[in-house]
C-alpha cells in the first residue's frame, strides 16, 4: 500500500498541532491554584485541550488510509517537537538521558510501526 | 553563598516538608500520575477501537449512541485531568515522552482484544525499545 501525500501532511500536522497542546496544558499547569476546580476554569487548558481535539481529528483523517511504517515515525515525531519546546519556552535542561531515551522511544515507535504492516 | 543557599534550601525543607520539590525538577507522584495516564490512555483506545467496530446507526448519532466510544471518550477526558496535575511538579520534557508507553500497552493488549492483531518480533523490539528509552528518561530525572 501506497502512502498518500496528504495522509503524511496530515500526520505531521496533528503531532505538531499536539505538540503545541502540550506547551499550552503545561503553561497554564504552571499557573494553576491548588486543587481541582482551577483546571476546569483556565482558559490555557481549556486551549490545550482544544488543540489536542484538533490533532486528534487530524490523526484519525491521516492514519484512515496509508502505510503505518511511514505514518508511524511521523506520529512520533511529535515526542521531538514536545522537547524542543520545553527548551526553548520553559528553559528545561536537556541531558544525555533524555537524547538517548527519546531516541530509543523513537526507533520503538518505528519497530511497532513495522510490525503493524 | 553556597551555604547560605544550603541554608536557605534546608530552610525551605524545614518549614514545607517538601524536599524532592526544590531538590529535582520532576516529583516521584507526577511520574506516578502519567503512568496512569498512559494505562488510561490505553484502556480509551481500545474502548474507542472497539467502539469504531461496532457502530450502528448513521453519522452523529451512530457516535452518540455507541457506549464504548462514548465511554473511550470520558476515560480521554479523566487522563487530560491526570496529565494537567502531573505537570504542575515536573518538566515537560520528562513527563511527555513517558506517555509514549501508551504505545505499549496498547501493542501488548491488543492481540486479547481484536482477535487479527497478533503480536510479531517488530512489535515486540518496539516495546522493548519503548520500554528502555522511557526508564532511562525517568531514571535521569532522579539524578
Amino acid at each position: 500500500m501506497t502512502t498518500p501525500v496528504s495522509s503524511m501532511a496530515l500526520v505531521l500536522g496533528a503531532s505538531f498541532i499536539g505538540s503545541f497542546g502540550m506547551v499550552t496544558l503545561k503553561s497554564g499547569a504552571d499557573r494553576l491554584a491548588p486543587g481541582i476546580l482551577p483546571v476546569f476554569l483556565s482558559w490555557r487548558i481549556a486551549a490545550g485541550v482544544a488543540l489536542f481535539l484538533l490533532s486528534s481529528v487530524l490523526f484519525v483523517a491521516g492514519l484512515k488510509n496509508g502505510n503505518l511504517t511511514v505514518l508511524y515515525p511521523l506520529v512520533a515525531l511529535g515526542y521531538v517537537w514536545t522537547l524542543f519546546w520545553s527548551r526553548l519556552f520553559f528553559h528545561e535542561p536537556f541531558n544525555r538521558s533524555k537524547l538517548l531515551g527519546l531516541a530509543l522511544i523513537l526507533v520503538g515507535v518505528i519497530f511497532i510501526g513495522l510490525g503493524n504492516r | 553563598m553556597l551555604k547560605s543557599a544550603i541554608v536557605t534550601s534546608s530552610g525551605t525543607v524545614a518549614s514545607e516538608g517538601n524536599p524532592a520539590a526544590s531538590k529535582t525538577s520532576t516529583s516521584l507522584g507526577s511520574i506516578g500520575l502519567v503512568f496512569l495516564c498512559t494505562l488510561s490512555g490505553a484502556a480509551a483506545q481500545i474502548l474507542m477501537k472497539h467502539g469504531a467496530n461496532h457502530i450502528t446507526g448513521a453519522g452523529l448519532i451512530g457516535i452518540l449512541t455507541n457506549l464504548p466510544l462514548l465511554s473511550g471518550y470520558c476515560v480521554y477526558g479523566v487522563n487530560t485531568l491526570l496529565m494537567v496535575l502531573a505537570l504542575r511538579r515536573g518538566h515537560l520534557s520528562v513527563l511527555y515522552p513517558i506517555i509514549a508507553l501508551t504505545f505499549v500497552w496498547v501493542t501488548i493488549l491488543s492481540p486479547r482484544f481484536f482477535p487479527q492483531d497478533h503480536l510479531n518480533p517488530f512489535k515486540i523490539a518496539g516495546v522493548a525499545l519503548i520500554v528502555s528509552g522511557v526508564s532511562l528518561i525517568g531514571l535521569g530525572s532522579r539524578e
